[in-house]
């Protein structure tokens, strides 16, 4: 980016480095958002439905997970991706790839903690009806994960935002290295550290702007579904 | 919805791969934050994949990170300025050689009010034990780096043992140059920085160079080649063909020419045996 | 068509049911035929939903065994339920007759016939892409009947269908159940409406505090009542 521009002159002038920070964050955090969701929203479910022995510490320690340290998860993902660490043969370190694997331990906790009070509180509705209709366990996950599909997407958002806003995990396991794993965060941390706090501050107005846009599609995707499905 | 989401994942996935092929030829260069928030690299890496092909990814850590980094095989390239630090690295077998590249210099910051009175000097001992004296505040970077290295020699030099003889102004914030700049224009501070980082440093408030010119401030930067031997991953023919640019005409020009307002910030001296 | 396993008679065995501490019914034995509706009246507390919650297998019952068609061990696929207060799936009213019949097991290609014909039968059929969370009480009750109907059920029970709904809803509700009675499904049906039990049943069983009072036809009941609590629940004193 060039020096002693501001942040809207950058927007306006289609600045190519900004628009790769734009996209790389975007890319970043919504992959991470939707890998976690893979593990989050099953996993919220099955806390939900089953009763097995320890379930109540596991969802003590997810509910608790949703406050990880992003500083703490990036140094132990780190640890585990250095090339002097377990998985060190697999050269993730300092990839845009590490950053999305990191961020989605980060916000996994949300998801899995979200969904399960929101299912066990469906749950509690649909259990008479589902179990006359005398409806299998795995499919009364799904049919229980559909019906909740507008507070599931609040969810979702819940854990984009968090991914989104963090600058430690990212920092951390990406390395902010330009043009390559710099994500809006890291670039304000960075133009901070430079000492160009008005550039720093119009990077995160853009941020927000950015994350205000995401929910409102997000609004509007779930409105246009809820006029359709009650 | 379920095919929707397959063809979002396919994208996003080969937006994330796709980089990946097309950087074969790349390394990771372990690095200081003076190198990095100067703008030095900015300006001489377009130069260098230019001339050869080779991506350069900079790690922009304090010295002792840097180098920490490289000894984790986490980097192919550390390119630092703390002396001893590096020929120690070298000596443990986690670096091949060092070769020095170019020297800035340090420069007490302080504010313009100059609460220590020591505005003007060229005698950067004498500077610090009047800071100590007066307990004027002053920040430290306390994270390793090779500014902070060099702060706690000078310290050394000045005969005051820092760890038993600071108080309440000696603020130490276990953090980069730019990090440390920030604080210190909030406290109004004196600061121990490299003058290329302070000319590109755009948050002043009410700092200005308090001393420089003395010459134990004087900063030299080396280039070490992680060891393969240790690392078999590390790429050791694209690292060195980095570091033989950076040492030779073209590469110490580049860094030559880099100058903010004018004024150049790094000194090539590659050529100097005993730096 | 019918496999010929029933699973009637419905048998209870000396089952009593125990929910934290609280007896809901107790001890009791009756037997529950093929044929007329069986209606279950009482006073609330009575044990009425409990008896039915156990025939569907949705409570297990602390002691005594429960019979179908002889079996203890059953899978359920013939019997349905309406619950007093439906649950509508988020989806349209065709989703939710979809998906009954989907967890019925019936083949993709041949629910979207079954759904039209069990709309028309409920009376639903200008609401099918209606939502079918902003149907009325009313429609959504009858929709609730189409679904339990998509699963061809042998018994279909009811917990009090009509206790949330006003005169004109009911009577909708009351004629749908004339006509799935009148095709061969049992139908066993608690209600503290005297009126609806008059209306529908061909056996009442009468409940008093977890037990069963009196089991007889429904004409025998309403003119001359075995017990003294329930001719004085048939003449609306209260009864405890």
């Amino acid at each position: 980016m060039h020096e002693g521009s501001s942040a809207l002159a950058l927007v306006l002038g289609g600045d190519a480095a900004l628009y790769a920070i734009v996209a790389l964050s975007l890319v970043v955090s919504v992959s991470a958002t939707l890998l976690a969701a893979v593990v989050g929203l099953p996993l919220g479910a099955l806390l939900a439905l089953v009763r097995f022995p320890g379930r109540t510490f596991i969802v003590v320690i997810v509910n608790a997970f949703m406050g990880l340290p992003p500083v703490v998860v990036g140094l132990a993902v780190y640890l585990l991706l250095s090339r002097s660490g377990p998985l060190g043969t697999l050269g993730l370190l300092f990839t845009p790839k590490a950053m999305v694997i990191a961020q989605a331990l980060l916000v996994m906790p949300i998801l899995a903690a979200l969904t399960r009070q929101t299912i066990e509180d469906l749950w509690a509705e649909y259990r008479d009806e589902l179990t006359a209709m005398r409806i299998g366990p795995l499919a009364r996950v799904m049919t229980l994960l559909w019906d909740a599909r507008f507070s599931l997407t609040t969810t979702m958002l819940a854990g984009f935002g968090r991914a989104a806003a963090e600058v430690g995990t990212v920092m951390i396991v990406g390395g902010n290295i330009d043009g390559f794993t710099r994500t809006m965060t890291t670039a304000i941390a960075l133009e901070t550290s430079k000492g160009d706090l008005p550039l720093a501050l119009g990077l995160g107005l853009i941020l927000i702007s950015l994350i205000v846009l995401v929910n409102a599609a997000a609004w509007g995707v779930r409105r246009a579904g809820e006029i359709r499905a009650g | 919805m379920q095919t929707r989401r397959l063809f979002i994942a396919s994208a996003v996935a080969a937006a994330l791969w796709a980089p990946a092929l097309a950087q074969e030829k790349s390394i990771v260069v372990a690095s200081t934050t003076s190198t990095e928030d100067s703008g030095l690299f900015g300006h001489i890496l377009p130069i260098f994949r230019q001339a050869t092909g080779i991506d350069v990814k900079v790690i922009a850590q304090g010295t002792g990170q840097a180098l920490d980094t490289a000894r984790r095989g986490d980097a192919d390239v550390a390119f630092v300025h703390a002396r001893a630090a590096e020929e120690k690295f070298v000596q443990e077998g986690a670096g091949v050689k060092r070769f020095p590249v170019m020297y800035n210099d340090f420069v007490l910051i302080g504010p313009k009010s100059d609460p220590a009175g020591i505005k003007g000097s060229k005698d950067i001992v004498a500077a610090l034990k009047a800071v100590q004296a007066k307990g004027v505040p002053f920040v430290s970077r306390g994270d390793r780096s090779g500014t902070h290295q060099a702060e706690l020699a000078l310290w050394k030099q000045a005969g005051i043992d820092i760890a038993t003889g600071r108080g309440p102004w000696y603020r130490d914030i276990g953090q980069g140059m730019g990090a440390a700049l920030n604080t210190a224009s909030s406290m109004n501070a004196y600061v121990l920085a490299d003058r290329g980082t302070w000319i590109s440093f755009k948050n002043r408030g009410d700092l200005a160079i308090a001393v420089e010119g003395d010459a134990k401030l004087f900063n030299q930067y080396g280039v070490i080649l992680v060891n393969p031997d240790k690392h078999p991953h590390v790429k050791a023919a694209l690292g060195q063909a980095f570091i033989d640019w950076l040492i030779s005409r073209p590469g110490q020009k580049a860094i030559a020419d880099y100058k903010i307002d004018g004024q150049q910030l790094f000194f090539p001296n590659a050529d100097r045996p005993g730096a | 068509m019918r496999p010929p396993v029933s699973d009637l008679p419905l048998v209870f065995e000396d089952v009593s049911a125990l929910v934290r501490d609280v007896t809901l019914v107790n001890g009791i034995s009756l037997q529950v035929d093929a044929g007329a509706p069986t209606v279950l009246v009482g006073p609330n507390g009575a044990g009425k939903s409990t008896l039915i919650r156990l025939a569907m297998g949705l409570v297990a019952p602390t002691s005594g065994r429960i019979t179908w068609g002889g079996r203890a061990e059953t899978d359920g696929q013939r019997r349905a339920m309406v619950f007093q207060r439906p649950v509508m799936l988020r989806r349209s009213v065709a989703g939710n007759i979809g998906y009954a019949l989907h967890a019925a097991g019936i083949a993709r290609a041949a629910r979207r016939e079954r759904v039209a014909d069990l709309l028309a039968q409920a009376g639903l059929a200008h609401l099918t892409a209606r939502p079918a969370r902003r149907l009325s009480g009313g429609e959504q009750q009858r929709l609730a009947l189409a679904r339990a109907l998509a699963r061809d059920p042998e018994v279909l029970f009811l917990d009090e269908p009509t206790a949330s709904l006003d005169p004109a809803a009911t009577k909708a509700v009351e004629d749908i159940l004339r006509a799935i009675a009148q095709s061969g499904v049992k139908l066993v049906m608690a209600t503290h409406d005297l009126g609806q039990a008059r209306r529908l049943a061909g056996e009442i069983v009468f409940m008093l505090r977890g037990s069963v009072g009196e089991q007889s036809g429904a004409e025998r009941f309403f003119t001359a009542p075995a017990t003294p609590e329930g001719a004085a629940f048939i003449r609306g004193d209260l009864v405890i």
